[in-house]
């Protein structure tokens, strides 16, 4: 039965690569577009599908490597559903981006780039949001947070727990 | 054909030739490391810049990116090229020292000290292995993972691809591992141990026996 669903996926997933790729009729220079797609769907690239675009697309497989592992939106491992991203930009770092950051590691149990076991949260650290005036920020799936301190994160991060929780239900 | 000159004599090239070729075509030594005559030119080690005069001032650029065009005034060994070429060698031999090439170039071009931290990488990212694999060998194996510092030459994934060939080209073309300096320790980073320069003074036939000429004339190695 389990075997059946992984198979089921695999089509899935193959034909979705598919789709995506002549959506852009197949032009190797749609590459990074095609990508984004797929990274938006699997919220990171899985190697097979790096292998399925490099085949459809007529590239060599390094070209498709070397552009994935080129751009930082780009992940090669799997992220989790929240992405979470602490400014340790020069402005941040003044008003306390670093102990956000510290706070973020001890309250998630990971560390900068790393995911949580539950893949719910993905910390990795940004260099400037060019929200410097609402330092520090912290960006949660693209909402940014300003003026963090340590005592906002805990209440932040289980807004976002809930709310997946609730989701589930 | 356009007309150009380089260090004084006139010279008509076609269109497209690159400085380098140019300069090359006339006898004139510029040293680089990432041009190959069979590879797209790249610009990567900058080895083999040039000062273009541009009336009054003048601005360095790579010869081998840098195509002939009508009027251009080059010139291949002045104080500010060796200058920056000292500077540009003492950073490729301070990310791989263990090169016979590199350490070679930094002998012959004067460089007696390194003033930039070590850090073996044990590539210059130079592309000529990347390239000979894409453009030579029609394969694509190998090409450049991540950016940065911690951009590297690498396969994808990690495993040989099934368009490698094992054709060593990549091993082949390397500066660093076709000729790598054997010396026991450096010292600051310079080896030293193969400089055996013999100081012509005067060049009387000239048969193009190296690309290691300075002002004061030919070096013969």
């Amino acid at each position: 039965m389990d075997q059946m669903h992984t198979i089921n996926e695999v089509k899935q997933a193959t034909e979705f690569v598919t789709r995506i790729i002549s959506a852009y009729s197949a032009r190797p220079e749609s590459l990074i577009s095609i990508l984004q797609d797929i990274q938006t769907q699997y919220r990171y690239l899985p190697e097979d599908i790096l292998r399925q675009v490099a085949t459809e697309l007529g590239l060599p497989l390094i070209q498709v490597y070397g552009v994935a592992t080129f751009f930082r939106a780009f992940s090669l491992t799997p992220r989790g559903k929240h992405s979470i991203s602490v400014c340790l930009g020069t402005a941040c770092h003044v008003r306390g981006g670093r102990s956000v950051m510290e706070e973020m590691e001890r309250q998630l149990g990971i560390k900068n780039g790393e995911t949580t076991p539950d893949m719910l949260f993905t910390l990795e650290s940004v260099n400037c949001l060019g929200a410097c005036a609402l330092g520090p920020v912290v960006v949660i799936d693209g909402s940014y947070h300003g003026k963090v301190s340590s005592g906002k994160i805990k209440k932040l991060l289980a807004e976002y727990s809930k709310e997946t929780s609730r989701s589930k239900k | 054909m356009v007309t150009i000159s380089i260090d004084g004599i006139r010279t008509v090239v076609p269109e497209g030739t690159t400085v380098l070729e140019a300069a090359r075509d006339l006898g004139i030594a510029i040293p680089s490391l990432c041009h190959n005559p069979g590879l797209s030119p790249y610009g990567a080690c900058r080895v083999c810049i040039v000062e273009v005069k541009k009336g009054e001032r003048s601005t360095i650029e790579a010869s081998c990116t840098l195509p002939a065009s009508d009027g251009l005034v080059v010139i291949t060994n002045s104080e500010r090229v060796r200058k920056n070429r000292k500077v540009l060698i003492e950073l490729l031999v301070s990310s791989c020292p263990t090169s016979k090439t590199l350490q070679d170039l930094a002998a012959n071009y004067g460089v007696n000290r390194i003033r930039f931290a070590i850090k073996d990488k044990n590539c210059i990212l130079c592309g000529l292995c990347v390239r000979y694999c894409k453009e030579q060998m029609q394969s694509g194996g190998i090409g450049f993972v991540g950016r940065g510092t911690s951009r590297k030459v690498a396969t994808a994934f990690g495993v040989t691809p099934q368009e490698c060939r094992n054709c060593g080209g990549c091993e082949w073309i390397c500066p660093v591992c076709e000729r790598a300096c054997t010396a026991a320790n450096l010292t600051n980073g310079l080896c030293g141990g193969c400089q055996n320069l013999m100081h012509v003074e005067t060049c009387e036939l000239c048969v193009h026996c190296s690309e290691s000429v300075n002002a004061r004339g030919h070096r013969v190695y």
